[in-house]
């Protein structure tokens, strides 16, 4: 493909998925609503990310106390580890790695499910038995992947957190109740509340390239594989872009 | 194409019998591709009628625009006296319980049991049958009119090519439908396994007193369930007629067909 053409096929995507967007807020408020099956997909979506999250989650902790601590060590100022960890990882660190592994786990498995089902007739057999199948595939696991990020990042902050203590317990014998006072102290809301907010809209921007690639998937398995592959790299980059808009509307509203 | 053929019209339809399914000048276009040129179809009450053509003649494309799931360029269809391309959302889910689809790769949905498979079309138009039965006796009667109860539990990557077609025709039949479409049934099957569906479609249509339209290419299934045989060539209807008059034509294009 030409880059003219490769452009073209760029925008037309975009205005696609805005359509496709525009579409599940008309379904998502329209009755009847498909209960069973969202909660169904909080459970697939969110029960069964805990184990990665957690694991992510625990490494991100350990691993920036590691690498920031001799740093700090150079200065004396290894009391100021624990808020440094701490306003790294609820601001930035966390929110951003957690997304990015939902994402490689969440928008995958959605493109490569519905692509399956869009390739195997199973949303057209959905659609002539009565049911729309936008409403019961794409608007229940948009909302559930929107509402279980932000519950799955403060389950992984909290857990870098406890990683990055168990460092510092080690290395400078700091107590439980010391460390997460001095990461209380460390925190304000203007650290805590952009960050969950944001990470909503990375859940909902990941359900949306997921489904939006799966639902679209072209004929083949070859295009089910595409769907997959390009849901996760998509919704990626989608998250760098409204990461960088959620620091810049935060950076006004908050001056951070 | 001018030259369409009507062996015997007159005397395999019954016209007295109600039109369930009607089928005007149906055209659609893929870019350059004419797949459909002015194809006309009529069903009446209980018949059965096959439509042969190659493979990419358009058989499948005809009928994914009858339930909607496509939309023709120009051209009417009529399903029980009701304009498709005329009704709203709400309107066509609601013919489409009338329609029951059979899908060439049987499309049953893969992180269901076979229970949760059929209980899916009864989820919103149960109150279609008319019943107080449960939905989990409506369903162990669908598996047992196709001769499968014992698998109500099983996900369908449990269930051979045969047995996943069969729990598909039990989904399809599940709300009763007036009408069923065939979508390539016995497509991917061996032999043996084709017969034993063959023989299922023509007891279902015993039994329930549907109309059915069979899309398909394989001869046998041809012979054995059709009343009336609509060959597709070029995306027009090229000839019309019984098994007997269309296997003894003397036309090169349909003894292609069955040689």
């Amino acid at each position: 493909m030409s880059s003219s053409g490769a452009i073209k096929a760029f925008f037309v995507e975009i205005g696609e998925l805005t359509y496709f967007t525009g579409r599940f807020f008309r379904e998502l408020f329209s009755l009847p609503f498909e209960t069973k099956e969202f909660l169904r997909q909080c459970y697939q979506i969110g029960n069964r990310s805990i184990l990665l999250v957690s694991v992510t989650g625990f490494i991100i902790g350990l691993v920036i106390t590691l690498q920031t601590r001799p740093t700090l060590e150079e200065f004396g100022a290894e009391s100021w580890m624990p808020s440094m960890v701490s306003i790294s990882i609820i601001r930035e660190i966390g929110p951003v790695i957690i997304a990015l592994t939902f994402a490689g786990r969440i928008a995958s498995g959605i493109g490569a499910e519905l692509g399956s089902m869009r390739v195997t007739e199973q949303i057209d057999a959905m659609e002539v038995s009565g049911t729309n199948p936008f409403k019961y595939l794409v608007a229940t696991r948009v909302l559930a992947a929107t509402l279980m990020l932000p519950i799955l990042v403060i389950l992984g902050d909290a857990i870098a957190l406890i990683g990055s203590y168990i460092i510092e317990n080690s290395k400078g014998e700091v107590s439980f109740v010391l460390y997460f006072n001095k990461v209380f102290n460390a925190l304000e809301f203007s650290d805590v509340i952009p960050a969950t907010i944001k990470t909503f809209f990375f859940g909902f921007a990941i359900g949306i390239v997921g489904c939006f690639k799966g639902y679209n998937s072209k004929k083949g398995t070859s295009g089910v594989g595409l769907a997959a592959n390009s849901a996760v790299v998509f919704s990626s980059m989608l998250l760098f872009i409204i990461d960088f808009i959620a620091v810049f509307v935060t950076d006004i509203f908050f001056e951070i | 194409m001018s030259q369409t053929q009507d062996i015997s019209k007159s005397s395999n339809i019954d016209t007295s019998k109600k039109l369930v399914l009607e089928i005007k000048d149906l055209r659609k276009s893929f870019g350059d591709t004419h797949v459909l040129n002015g194809f006309n179809l009529e069903l009446y009450e209980g018949e059965n009628l096959v439509v042969m053509g190659k493979s990419g003649s358009g058989k499948s494309v005809m009928i994914k625009c009858m339930v909607g799931l496509m939309q023709a360029d120009s051209g009417s269809i009529k399903v029980m006296g009701q304009d498709v391309a005329t009704l709203n959302q709400s309107e066509l889910d609601e013919l489409r319980t009338e329609i029951g689809f059979l899908f060439q790769g049987s499309a049953l949905y893969d992180s269901m049991t076979v229970r949760e498979n059929l209980e899916f079309p009864l989820r919103r138009h149960k109150h279609k049958l008319g019943t107080n039965s449960n939905t989990y006796d409506l369903v162990k009667e669908a598996l047992e009119n196709v001769g499968l109860p014992h698998t109500i539990d099983l996900m369908p990557e449990e269930l051979s090519g045969g047995m996943k077609r069969r729990i598909a025709l039990a989904r399809a039949l599940i709300l009763k439908p007036n009408i069923i479409l065939y979508d390539e049934p016995t497509t991917g099957l061996d032999p043996i396994t084709s017969k034993e569906i063959i023989e299922l479609m023509r007891r279902i249509q015993q039994q329930y007193k549907t109309s059915s339209l069979i899309i398909t290419h394989d001869v046998d299934c041809a012979r054995v369930v059709s009343e009336r045989i609509i060959l597709l060539v070029d995306g027009v209807n090229y000839i019309e007629g019984t098994y007997a008059e269309l296997s003894t034509s003397k036309d090169e294009k349909v003894k292609a067909f069955f040689k």
